[in-house]
């Protein structure tokens, strides 16, 4: 390392990986509000939940119990059959309206 | 070390995240997540969680990323139409956004004393049996109803998916 760097330190404190898992829920935020394709929407959403998936994992090692380790078992098997309804879903509003952005999809808007 | 690979790995997953957030074309999007997810697993395995390292790998990265990209292939998706957002919304969003980033990792630092760390191999309690054995008796019935779950998405997707009968 050159002169000057700060070392990386040895042992990682906990509290960068919660910060790390906020600044990728922000960042899937920040694109399912501004993307017009609903595929990417739906990509900002997987984001998401593997940001909170992070956030369980880490607070089960400060805990010393494998309760987190479950409860991002269940937040995967969600995702899974969310994804297959969700793709499915998109795959129907497409054959419908071809169009994949979200501004077409209006009907209901008042 | 460990701090050397937190930090490669976590640099690798925001630049995913970024990437998959500025990205016109949805591919383009869905490789960034794939790499997203990867580096996660690695972050999943130094705080000493194998099942759920591999289980992302297997799972979210080998089967719903590929399912995406499937549907991306099937709906023939083309670059997104980029628009004129208003100045307002860009001069408004982008302070907000790193205002909220900030207000967290304020909260999170205080509330999170600076010695509790993580090393590799201190804790190695989510191994499969550990995990299994919790699935398998404290978390029976979740486990149960998530398969209920499948089944439901399964018939689901089939239903929406399938030819309209003229």
């Amino acid at each position: 390392m050159p002169d000057g760097l700060p070392l990386p330190p040895a042992q990682v404190p906990l509290a960068w990986y919660l910060i790390l898992s906020a600044l990728l829920f922000a960042i899937g935020v920040a694109g399912f509000l501004l993307r017009r394709s609903i595929l990417t929407v739906f990509m900002c959403i997987e984001l998401m939940l593997n940001a909170v998936n992070l956030s369980f994992v880490a607070f089960s090692y400060k805990l010393q119990k494998v309760d987190g380790h479950i409860f991002t078992f269940f937040v995967m098997v969600v995702a899974a059959a969310e994804a297959a309804v969700g793709l499915a879903i998109i795959l129907t509003i497409f054959k419908n309206r071809r169009t994949l952005e979200i501004e077409d999809v209006s009907s209901l808007k008042l | 070390m460990d701090g050397m690979l937190f930090l490669t790995c976590a640099v690798i997953a925001v630049a995913c995240a970024i990437n998959l957030v500025v990205q016109t074309h949805p591919i383009a999007s869905a490789i960034s997540l794939v790499g997203v997810m990867v580096s996660l697993a690695v972050l999943y395995l130094m705080l000493g969680g194998e099942f759920i390292a591999m289980a992302q790998l297997i799972v979210y990265a080998g089967a719903i990323m590929v399912l995406f990209v499937f549907v991306i292939m099937l709906l023939n998706a083309g670059r997104e139409r980029m628009y004129k957002r208003p100045v307002w919304a860009t001069a408004a969003g982008v302070p907000a956004l790193f205002g909220f980033l900030g207000i967290m990792a304020w909260f999170i630092s205080q509330r999170i004393p600076a010695t509790t760390t993580v090393q590799f191999g201190q804790w190695m309690g989510g191994d499969a049996r550990s995990v299994g054995r919790a699935l398998f008796t404290t978390y029976l019935l979740p486990f149960e109803i998530t398969s209920v779950l499948i089944l439901i998405a399964i018939v689901g997707a089939i239903v929406l998916a399938q030819k309209e009968l003229d």
